[in-house]
């Protein structure tokens, strides 16, 4: 049978029996709205997926059944010749789909008399008795009597080989029990349905012979009869199990493994004795039992695959179009939650790509391209990840269009849609309400589409990819993770500690020795290998995961030792991610184990270096390695191991340091100069052109306001002719252009400004990459550009100054900051910690009127320094701001919870300005 | 473990007035002794092998396997800031479903089931060290000794905001 109307007949007979239990309190209740809801939902199902199939009779009785419910449903008064209409019509539909299960095709005849008391009814006119019963002898006598036509010829030899080759779904059960209930059940004696008896249908179609007999007894027989018929055709193929159950199922035959496994341990130390060949038996048992729970949880890929190539069909035709449809990897297997999840995405994106991206057949001529047009889905396994593509040779997404669209709905201004590359002008069709198609046809462009797509895709922790190339045809790319899955995983040890690598992921095993070609070789302090004339970069597992060496060296020589242990003695496991290819050091290699990847607990969330955890076959848990995370994590160190070496040296210096974004620039002189990232606006070149002298000052049209340049304090000055790349700073509606010589680098690294230096507009001196810079103090230049720049915002409090307890561990914080306070009319004292805060508070000098904190301190954090002040009688009303570069919601309700005001990213100098003075404001009319 | 079982069959705290009784399982951590409210103790086992995971946070000793599932264990002596030096050769913990997930408090030891009286309970002192007072939910004044109860959502959302 075809497996789309298989599967139609089996969700329809499941609907039908909740149907029924609906009617049943749709009877007694005619009134609820919620049943005739439901019922009416399940009937416009129904009709919407006949239209799709092409059932026409079905369909009209279901419409004209939907109708009346759909008046009802408005509010018109239920009645009792209602009600039984809508049975009898639900009645018939149940006697067409038998008819279709048996026999593939719906009865010929047609339902008119029902339908026109359907239509009566929906018109809110009275039945009579006579129509009633004309209608409904009619419509049965015909179900029956056309069913002996449609068997005749209907079924054919491909229809039969095809049920024989259908293989059961997971989640399905073969229908053993239920056949042989069949076979001895009493009611007509040879109807079988075809999927239960295969045998039979092998030889030769038995309904051909059997069922004209049957049938030509139905018109007398009683209805009993036609009952049992009905229900034997339409018994489901399959039994839906509710996932829990069958996730309840692995977990305990996981837990009789592990009982197994203890029992064969104990029976290899004891030897031979009586228990072992049951033991044995048992531990065949348990094996199979695992394997079969598991496979009730996979599914190939390509059972959502199924009614692609179809759909495509009707597509090609619709759109008069050639479409050639190639499905690669179909028998990747994937949880069947998972696989259910991104079915209806994948059908969605098949049919954009038939439909939009390909070109018509006469344009593909134009463009000298062959005229059928493909559409190539391929399904694999990269780096521990299901990757699904689909690819089509279309004419590409249209950036130009997608610019409009952008535009139209605004999602970016043409400024950032200039700065934007291709790629990620064409990753906004992912938005919501986004459709590029001029005209909406049956088959997509209603612009719900891809953003559906893409977070039917993100819920299950994935994410969709797409590359275009105009002309040439587009290419998405869906990453399912593999939580959920099972994997097979290669177990390796380093320092006594285990770890699952997803096999996938590896590429080979290297032993690692000496005196072999294996060498591991250092360059500087990064690790490699010559593997086959390349080098590979190596990183060890037990550096990776910050593990502690077993024994801690004592001095340089012993170190080397130990490094030598283990490189020379060690394995490298070669890991592929994508286009990257690296080793990883391990001391041990066991075995490859299957798992079932468990996801890691909240707590353990953040640490991307691990995708999940799984319980190995010998009870203990075990973490499983990311290939991914690690990928991330070596790149980086590839990239810079100077300053990840440095970034290690701080780190030890000082532990709670935090990592700050800096934007490196040279501007007059040589040596390099920082400012934090996140207070620049935007990096603008201007044309030196366009710049505006102006009462001594140079100004430039910037977003159609005079934005005043300031120059780096007497160094550098505007190139001759060009263009002069300018950081932009921007506060509400003003904007400050610092002119600089050259935009160097944005670099991540710990702050430490050691050296202060007295000179306007410098903060003082940090060693970034080993290289002194000056971190720029922009507090300094933007009262320049503008010189009520801080002073609009305090008017109110222009009189009397308030004074502001700065607490912040980081010196280059605290320096950052109490310009940018002070100038927005605070008298400014800092601190270094809490505990020199505390001090000030219960000081002599005690007066203040607000405190900002920070969060992450040493000894006493900001969330222990607030509530200490909360519980001391004399502070408690003293207000407090916590400053932090970790904004959480958790965060932020931890901070009210233990008495902050107010919540401030470390860098919203706004916001803080803000903040403080609402803070005050609300503080007052308390007061 | 089972009599612990048991005594979820008596009436449960939410029929219990505000001025009535309520339920605590005590562990002992560090020489002082804990209540846990009985309703969110799942079961009490010892952990065999735990596994640590590197890069986590300093309180979580690592994750293990209870019967099929698994348990982020967390070392409540870590958690509290107190020595980690402990006579019990064997560790206890207290197993907890959060958020629909397992987690086991690594303890030193569990004492038994109270039916103590709301009368009893008062706030955190305010000179409680602060670490003590981010997870104690307030204080029961026993006769012989104090006892400490900890909130189970402060234990572990803490966490959470420094894994973040």
């Amino acid at each position: 049978m075809d497996d789309l109307l298989s599967e139609f007949l089996t969700e329809t007979v499941e609907s039908l029996d909740v149907v029924d239990v609906e009617l049943v309190r749709f009877e007694k209740d005619p009134n609820n709205k919620d049943i005739l809801g439901n019922i009416f939902r399940l009937v416009h199902t129904i009709k919407g997926t006949c239209g799709f199939l092409g059932l026409p009779r079905l369909e009209a009785l279901a419409h004209a059944g939907e109708t009346l419910m759909g008046k009802y449903r408005d509010g018109a008064p239920v009645t009792t010749d209602g009600v039984t209409i809508i049975l009898k019509s639900l009645d018939a539909i149940k006697d067409i789909l038998a008819e279709l299960a048996e026999n593939e095709a719906e009865p010929v005849g047609n339902d008119d008399g029902l339908i026109a008391q359907l239509h009566i009814l929906s018109e809110g006119k009275e039945l009579t008795d006579a129509s009633e019963v004309a209608a409904s002898g009619q419509s049965k006598v015909e179900a029956a009597a056309t069913s002996v036509k449609a068997s005749d010829g209907e079924i054919d030899d491909s229809s039969a080989i095809k049920i024989v080759e259908r293989e059961l779904k997971p989640g399905e059960v073969t229908l053993d029990d239920l056949e042989a209930a069949f076979l001895s059940a009493p009611g007509p004696d040879d109807i079988e349905t075809p999927a239960a008896d295969t045998a039979t249908t092998e030889d030769t179609p038995p309904p051909m012979e059997a069922s004209p007999e049957t049938n030509e007894a139905t018109p007398t027989a009683n209805n009993d009869e036609i009952n049992s018929k009905r229900d034997k055709a339409l018994t489901p193929q399959s039994i839906r199990v509710n996932v829990d159950t069958l996730e309840q199922l692995m977990t305990m035959v996981s837990e009789l493994v592990l009982t197994r496994n203890q029992l064969l341990e104990i029976l290899r130390r004891q030897g031979d004795n009586e228990f072992k060949v049951p033991l044995q038996r048992l531990s065949n048992v348990t094996a199979e039992l695992q394997e079969g729970v598991m496979k009730t949880r996979m599914q190939p890929i390509g059972n959502a695959w199924q009614k692609l190539p179809r759909i495509i069909r009707d597509l090609a035709n619709d759109l008069d179009k050639k479409i050639d449809l190639e499905m690669i990897g179909a028998d990747t297997e994937l949880d069947r939650q998972v696989l259910e999840m991104i079915k209806d995405p994948l059908t969605h994106m098949v049919r954009n790509s038939a439909d939009h991206g390909l070109e018509s057949t006469a344009e593909r001529i134009a463009a000298g391209k062959s005229e059928i047009g493909k559409v190539k889905l391929s399904a694999y396994h990269e780096g521990g990840h299901i990757i699904i593509e689909i690819k089509d040779d279309g004419r590409g997404l249209n950036t130009e269009k997608i610019k409009q669209k952008i535009l139209l709905n605004k999602l970016a201004t043409e400024e950032e849609l200039s700065q934007m590359t291709e790629n990620q002008i064409h990753k906004h069709i992912f938005a919501a309400g986004f459709s590029t198609a001029d005209v909406v046809t049956s088959v997509s462009g209603r612009g719900v589409g891809m953003d559906v797509v893409r977070t039917n895709i993100e819920v299950i922790g994935g994410n969709v990819d797409l590359v275009s190339v105009t002309g040439k045809g587009s290419t998405f790319k869906i990453k399912i993770p593999l939580t959920l899955a099972i994997v097979s995983a290669l177990i390796v040890g380093v320092n006594d500690h285990r770890y699952a690598i997803p096999q996938l992921a590896v590429v080979e095993l290297v032993r690692a020795h000496g005196d072999s070609e294996h060498r591991i070789e250092k360059i500087n302090n990064s690790r490699v290998l010559r593997l086959r004339n390349k080098l590979l970069p190596l990183i060890r597992l037990d550096d990776i995961l910050e593990l502690e060496r077993i024994i801690v060296p004592t001095d340089g020589e012993a170190a080397a030792e130990i490094d030598d242990n283990l490189e020379e003695n060690g394995f490298i496991v070669v890991i592929q991610v994508g286009p990257q290819t690296f080793g990883i050091v391990v001391d041990k290699v066991f075995d490859t184990e299957e798992i079932v990847v468990k996801p890691k607990s909240a707590l353990l969330r953040t640490i991307d270096m691990f995708s999940g955890n799984t319980i190995l076959g010998d009870g203990s848990v075990i973490m499983i390695i990311d290939p991914n995370g690690m990928a991330n994590h070596i790149s980086n160190e590839m990239a810079d191991t100077q300053a990840a070496e440095e970034e290690e040296e701080t780190k030890k210096e000082n532990y709670a340091e935090q990592t700050t974004s800096m934007l490196m620039f040279k501007a007059g002189g040589d040596e390099p100069k920082a400012v934090p990232l996140s207070l620049v606006t935007r990096l603008e070149e201007i044309n030196v052109k366009d710049i505006e002298p102006s009462a001594g000052r140079d100004l430039v049209q910037y977003r159609g306001q005079l934005m005043p340049l300031l120059y780096v304090e007497g160094h550098n000055e505007m190139r001759e002719s060009g263009r002069q790349p300018v950081l932009v700073f921007s506060d509400d509606d003003r904007s400050m252009g610092l002119v600089v010589d050259e935009i160097l680098d944005i670099i991540e690294t710990p702050l430490n400004i050691e050296i202060m230096v007295p000179q306007p507009g410098i903060l003082g001196s940090a060693l970034i990459r080993g290289q002194a810079t000056e971190i720029m103090d922009v507090g300094y230049y933007l009262p320049q550009a503008f010189d009520d720049w801080f002073e609009r915002r305090e008017q109110g409090d222009k009189f009397k100054q308030k004074r502001l307890l700065l607490v912040d561990d980081s010196a280059f914080f605290r320096n950052m900051l109490s310009p940018v306070l002070s100038a927005a009319g605070y008298d400014v004292i800092t601190a270094e910690n809490p505990i020199e805060a505390l001090k000030l508070l219960r000081g002599q000098d005690s007066d203040f009127d607000i405190i900002v904190s920070d969060i992450e301190m040493p000894e006493m954090d900001g969330f222990m320094f607030a509530e200490t002040i909360n519980n001391d009688e004399a502070l408690k009303d003293l207000p407090i701001v916590a400053l932090s570069s970790h904004i959480s919601p958790g965060a932020i309700e931890r901070g009210r919870e233990v008495g902050f005001y107010d919540y401030v990213a470390k860098f919203d100098r706004e916001g803080l300005v803000t903040a403080l003075k609402e803070t005050l404001e609300v503080k007052g009319e308390a007061a | 473990m089972s009599s612990l079982k048991q005594n979820n069959n008596k009436p449960p705290v939410e029929d219990s007035d505000v001025s009535g009784t309520q339920e605590y399982i005590t562990v002992m951590i560090a020489n002082q002794l804990f209540g846990l409210p009985i309703l969110e103790v799942q079961d009490v086992f010892m952990p065999e092998t735990i596994t640590s995971v590197p890069l986590s946070s300093f309180e979580i000793e690592g994750v293990l396997n209870l019967r099929g599932r698994i348990v982020t264990a967390i070392n409540m002596r870590r958690r509290l800031g107190v020595s980690e030096d402990s006579e019990n050769s064997e560790i206890m913990a207290v197993g907890i479903e959060y958020k629909s997930e397992s987690y086991g408090l690594i303890i030193d030891d569990v004492g038994e089931v109270l039916n103590l009286n709301m009368k009893e309970f008062e706030a955190n002192p305010v000179n409680l060290d602060p670490k003590w007072a981010q997870v104690s939910a307030g204080v029961f004044r026993m006769e012989k000794q104090l006892l400490v109860i900890l909130d189970v959502k402060k234990v572990l959302d803490v966490l959470h905001l420094q894994a973040a």
